[in-house]
């Protein structure tokens, strides 16, 4: 048994949910190698020879690699497991693994497994289905699994480790299939909506996108991310990289703080493994109270801002 | 460019609005009496398809769908929302509970091969299985060019740039036809089928194919061996003011003290 686990990042430095995927892939039992796969992306080799848990860090470092695109990473994903013949080929549930995986499966006749939440055994894996609302348990058949992650569902390896890093094998080639152009990335003092310890997040009951001012104000006396409900979205108060729920992000921070949000199932596939839910809402009827620990019917452009305050008053 | 030939893949799920509910015997959820339509996703592709034909960068629009004899609803709404045709891959009820993405994968490059297409359009994921691959998977098997998760897509000398919703925001490309593209939420916003095109939908040809036609074995490379509940989390306190809130957040040590 040996796992590959292909590193997400931006050249620059590791994205934290590979992390995760590490520790779903040492679940399942084999050597963990991981492939950092990029362009001058040496520095984010080096920190993953530092995670705990991987026995050998693989480079593949060329130009043909920008912008990640399945076109040129596939094949050379494939000749790296033509080589080295690992059982498990393991990504992260991010754009880029959900993008990227799939094709390496088709090319290895195998079926892929999406988004898994558990593993039971080398070949026995937990996902949900329907947005969460019903859990699947399926056994792979497949000579090869091919297995994207879902970050929250697993703690973060921890840093500690020393691994050598070698090259990997295979030839970086550029394809004429497809092309990058640019990437328009929202900037944000604020900590990643999918990694942060806690998140604030609106609903349509902020009313318009200036009120989201209130949430920014609270969410930065707790270091905490900003969301938004799909309708917020649809209103267009705020843009879609912020919708928390099945079609947009899944979270599952220590502390999610609901604002003006009536809960609609979409939502609360997205949000309702975090740990401790506030709802701020001022129909007592919503069904967001249905699932928060601390429920506070209350006209939210009241409770907010003294909420700020208090927070900050230490 | 004119004259793209289309593929849109639709598949048949429960209806978004539908409350799930899982059997008792834990082998999936119940579909008997649930209301079903097509993918919303897939939905989205059609209409794009169909835009892309009103604004004469398309000349055919055939909707595929893979699945039991009820699949054929679904191709007549996308046929009623200006697909031209439709290929129905009948798969028989106990089969269908174990195919998967990569089955269906299968059959839509072999439909494309054999309908001469330039585009193969699928919805980004299923809202049933949720497992976002088919799209990705035909463009492997076709060895053509994936724009996945699309939000707006142009064409421009040959060919097309494509603005895709990744993690933080929003990333461009350019890829070449023939393409598979997969339609994200806001690509589009669906039209209703009007009245008379379902009237005229009825009247519009649809083949009657078998996964064998296309040489495509679809016997089961995973097994489900459970479907459940999730857990159920139990709703708290209501609380009766802010104060009560911060005091209980600050002693759980969830805000700064």
């Amino acid at each position: 048994k040996s796992t590959l686990v292909i590193a997400e990042h931006n050249n620059e430095k590791l994205t934290p949910v590979t992390l995760n995927t590490i520790t779903a892939a040492t679940k399942l039992g084999g050597e963990v190698s991981c492939l950092v796969l990029g362009s001058q992306c040496a520095k984010v080799a080096e920190e993953v020879s530092k995670v705990k848990g991987i026995s050998k860090v693989l480079l593949a470092d060329s130009e043909a690699f920008k912008g990640f695109l399945p076109e040129t990473v596939t094949p050379f994903l494939l000749a790296t497991q033509k080589q080295l013949n690992f059982t498990h080929i393991v990504a992260s549930a991010s754009a880029v693994g959900k993008n990227v995986m799939p094709r390496l499966a088709a090319k290895l006749d195998v079926s892929p497994i999406s988004d898994i939440i558990g593993v039971q055994d080398d070949s026995t894996f937990v996902r949900t289905i329907y947005a969460g609302n019903a859990i699947q348990t399926l056994k792979s058949d497949e000579p090869v699994k091919v297995i994207t992650v879902r970050g929250t569902a697993f703690e973060p390896a921890e840093v500690g480790g020393s691994a050598p890093t070698e090259n990997a094998p295979g030839e970086a080639a550029n394809s004429d299939l497809s092309s990058f152009v640019g990437q328009e990335l929202s900037k944000s003092d604020r900590p990643e909506l999918a990694s942060a310890k806690a998140v604030v997040a609106g609903g349509r009951g902020l009313k318009s996108g200036e009120n989201f001012k209130l949430l920014y104000d609270l969410a930065d006396k707790l270091d905490a991310a900003v969301g938004a409900s799909r309708a917020a979205v649809d209103a267009g108060f705020v843009p879609n990289d912020m919708q928390v729920g099945q079609t947009g992000k899944i979270v599952a921070p220590e502390l999610y703080i609901a604002v003006g949000i009536s809960g609609a199932i979409q939502h609360l596939a997205g949000m309702k493994d975090s740990k401790v839910i506030v709802a701020i809402n001022k129909d007592p009827e919503a069904p967001i109270f249905q699932v928060a620990d601390y429920g506070l019917v209350d006209d939210l452009f009241k409770a907010v801002p003294s909420m700020t305050e208090l927070v900050g008053k230490k | 460019m004119s004259g793209l030939r289309v593929i849109v893949g639709c598949k048949r799920v429960i209806d978004y609005a539908v409350k799930i509910r899982v059997k008792p015997d834990k082998t999936g959820v119940i579909t008997d009496g649930v209301k079903h339509s097509m993918n919303p996703f897939d939905e989205i592709a059609v209409e794009e398809a169909v835009r892309m034909k009103e604004k004469k960068l398309a000349s055919e629009v055939i909707a595929v769908s893979c699945g039991p004899i009820q699949c054929q609803e679904t191709l007549r709404t996308a046929m009623a929302m200006g697909a031209d045709k439709s290929i129905h891959v009948e798969v028989d009820a106990a089969t269908y509970e174990n195919l998967q993405p990569l089955h269906v994968a299968k059959i839509l490059s072999k439909v494309a091969q054999e309908e001469k297409a330039d585009i193969v359009f699928t919805g980004k994921q299923a809202i049933d299985d949720d497992c976002n691959q088919t799209g990705q998977m035909v463009a492997a098997l076709l060895d053509w060019p994936q724009a996945t998760f699309a939000s707006k897509i142009e064409k421009a000398n040959g060919e097309l740039t494509v603005t895709r919703e990744i993690d933080g925001g929003l990333e461009t490309i350019k890829v070449q036809v023939p393409a598979v593209l997969t339609a994200d939420l806001r690509l589009n916003e669906p039209r209703y089928a009007t009245l008379p095109n379902i009237m005229k939908a009825k009247k519009k040809p649809m083949a009657k194919k078998k996964p064998a036609d296309y040489g495509v074995d679809v016997g089961p490379r995973q097994s489900i061996l459970k479907v459940e509940d999730p857990p159920v989390r139990q709703a708290g306190s209501k609380l009766d003011s802010v104060e009560t809130l911060v005091t209980k957040l600050r002693d759980a040590g969830l805000v700064p003290s």
